[in-house]
């Protein structure tokens, strides 16, 4: 492999991204930081307090139930998505009108609006009026999203795999396919077992896309707002009550925005650290995997 | 024989998935042609009064459908936007090394995680100072923030899987370099550009949080306008589940568009 030519010409080229995303981004942010760091008594008189919010926000015993559900609810939306999303991408058609069907059916859940989706299970797992619920209390579950929080959280878990699992089976699938058949045929005449193919071949070619989809589950799933909040309102008591939603309660609720942008902050360092540990560890696992194919 | 067999196994795992995915979009539907009276008094499976006057009401009365029209505005601009400006970055990113450039590509996605709830505030008052509230144009800038850092990411991976022999072998011939960009390297890459817009246009249509602050009237998207469904007079569930079989349609014939793109195609090397 060619090593690729060092070229600062190539910052003209990024340049429009730049000042795209500068636009909508740099200035909102240094609004929030202003924020941060005074008490907004009202829209003309403003104190500067400094790391008060900070402290406040990081000593703040809610908040850390908050963060550590938060942590649980993402865990498990990888754990089940990613293997799931790969498994489907695996057993999805290759080639016919089925292959076109199947891609379309399962994309359907990501284009539907989040407050829709929040909406239709809401509906949905009712026990008197919805499919989910009711079929659940004809299996004899004494199943109410609404005032069990286990039933709430699994609720909530169960809504986010049906939404979201499909745009990893999407990348994975896109990844599938760019494997050429020549490895294939490699492996057919090593004799190679299923599980070889797919830990050796498989899994190593579609690791760029897979990181993709595991860092866009991680940040969307930590960002999880308008869903839950349709659906069970951060309740009951406070099981589904997710960063994002008490952020929105601190910010829109008490209007008190010093704190509520240190919060901000401090959730946006929270999954820009998540992201870049995860983001660091697949690229060397990617890496070192090249390294062990070519020796 | 165990080729078969697996074959087997994979449907049936396949449609088990399939049915789950579709049983909530059943349900959905099932709504849209119910009365408000039966979705809350019973459960039934199939509409007892069948009902066309859900959708009847969407199509006939403008605040509703030109909520689509809005969506459909701003999506579109945004979509065109995120792909135009994130080509030449992903090309830059593919093709070369400058200073920062990892940084950068970093720094981008960052912009993906940054929780919504609170910066719509800032948002609302950038826009407001910058005039453009209330415009198709402000949802679309606005929605830039999360589509061109994965516009750029999914681009610079299908690109970094074409050779760069072929950019110098076109250099050689005498091609300019906007000229072997787009004879040239976008054939090579469509499908990248098909997955991407799918991508963009998939995001910006279920947004709801920003296209809600930064419109009211003239720009009112099809997401927010659903959200009158809610009142005191308790939930209109009839309408809202008929306006989101709606929504699905024009995402659905995008992907039916992008489907050879994403089954095939990638014949070069890694996504």
């Amino acid at each position: 492999m060619m090593q690729k030519p060092y070229n600062n010409a190539a910052w003209w080229l990024i340049l429009p991204v730049l000042i795209c995303v500068a636009f909508s981004s740099i200035l909102p942010l240094m609004t929030v930081v202003n924020y941060s760091v005074q008490d907004i008594i009202s829209p003309d008189r403003r104190v500067f307090v400094g790391t008060e919010w900070f402290v406040e926000t990081m000593r703040d015993s809610e908040l850390h139930s908050a963060l550590w559900r938060q942590i649980k609810f993402s865990f498990w939306v990888l754990a089940i998505e990613i293997p799931l999303g790969i498994a489907i991408a695996l057993c999805m058609p290759v080639t016919g009108w089925r292959a076109s069907a199947t891609l379309v059916v399962v994309a359907l859940s990501l284009l539907i609006p989040w407050n829709v989706v929040g909406t239709i299970w809401q509906i949905f797992g009712r026990s008197d009026i919805g499919l989910l619920g009711a079929s659940l209390l004809y299996l004899g579950i004494d199943y109410s999203y609404t005032s069990n929080p286990l039933h709430a959280w699994l609720t909530v878990l169960i809504m986010d795999v049906w939404h979201w699992t499909p745009l990893v089976a999407l990348l994975a699938y896109a990844g599938l396919r760019s494997i050429p058949d020549a490895y294939y045929h490699a492996a057919q005449i090593d004799g190679a077992s299923k599980w070889a193919v797919f830990r050796y071949i498989q899994l190593p070619k579609m690791q760029s896309v897979l990181v993709i989809g595991v860092l866009l589950r991680l940040m969307d799933s930590f960002m999880i707002y308008t869903e839950p909040f349709v659906l069970t309102g951060g309740g009951p008591g406070n099981s589904t009550t997710f960063l994002s939603q008490y952020l929105t309660q601190k910010a829109v609720g008490q209007f008190d925005l010093g704190p509520a942008a240190a919060f901000s902050l401090v959730y946006f360092l929270i999954i820009l650290l998540m992201c870049y540990v995860l983001y660091n560890w697949m690229q060397n696992t990617g890496a070192a995997n090249k390294d062990s194919q070519h020796a | 024989m165990l080729n078969k067999q697996n074959l087997g196994i994979k449907r049936i795992g396949l449609s088990l998935y399939l049915l789950f995915a579709l049983l909530p979009i059943y349900w959905m539907v099932n709504m849209s042609f119910k009365t408000n009276n039966e979705i809350v008094s019973s459960f039934t499976l199939l509409p007892l009064n069948f009902t066309w006057d859900n959708y009847i009401t969407i199509f006939t009365d403008p605040s509703w459908y030109m909520g689509y029209v809005n969506s459909l505005i701003y999506v579109a601009m945004n979509t065109v936007i995120s792909l135009s400006v994130a080509l030449p970055a992903a090309y830059a990113f593919s093709r070369y090394r400058f200073i920062g450039d990892k940084h950068v590509f970093f720094w981008l996605l960052t912009n993906r995680m940054t929780p919504p709830a609170v910066f719509l505030l800032p948002f609302f008052q950038l826009y407001t100072t910058a005039g453009l509230m209330d415009t198709h144009i402000a949802v679309a800038l606005a929605h830039l923030i999360f589509n061109v850092p994965l516009a750029v990411w999914i681009l610079e991976g299908f690109m970094s899987g074409i050779p760069r022999e072929i950019d110098e072998t076109a250099y050689v011939d005498g091609y300019s370099f906007p000229k072997f960009f787009v004879r040239i390297f976008l054939p090579l890459i469509k499908a990248g550009v098909g997955v991407a817009a799918f991508f963009c246009f998939m995001f910006s249509w279920v947004e709801l949080l920003l296209a809600r602050t930064l419109t009211s009237v003239d720009a009112k998207p099809i997401v927010a306008t659903m959200t009158r469904t809610v009142s005191a007079s308790g939930m209109d569930w009839a309408t809202l589940a008929a306006a989101g079989v709606l929504t699905i349609i024009p995402g659905a014939i995008v992907i039916w568009f992008v489907r050879n793109y994403i089954a095939k195609g990638f014949a070069m090397g890694r996504v």
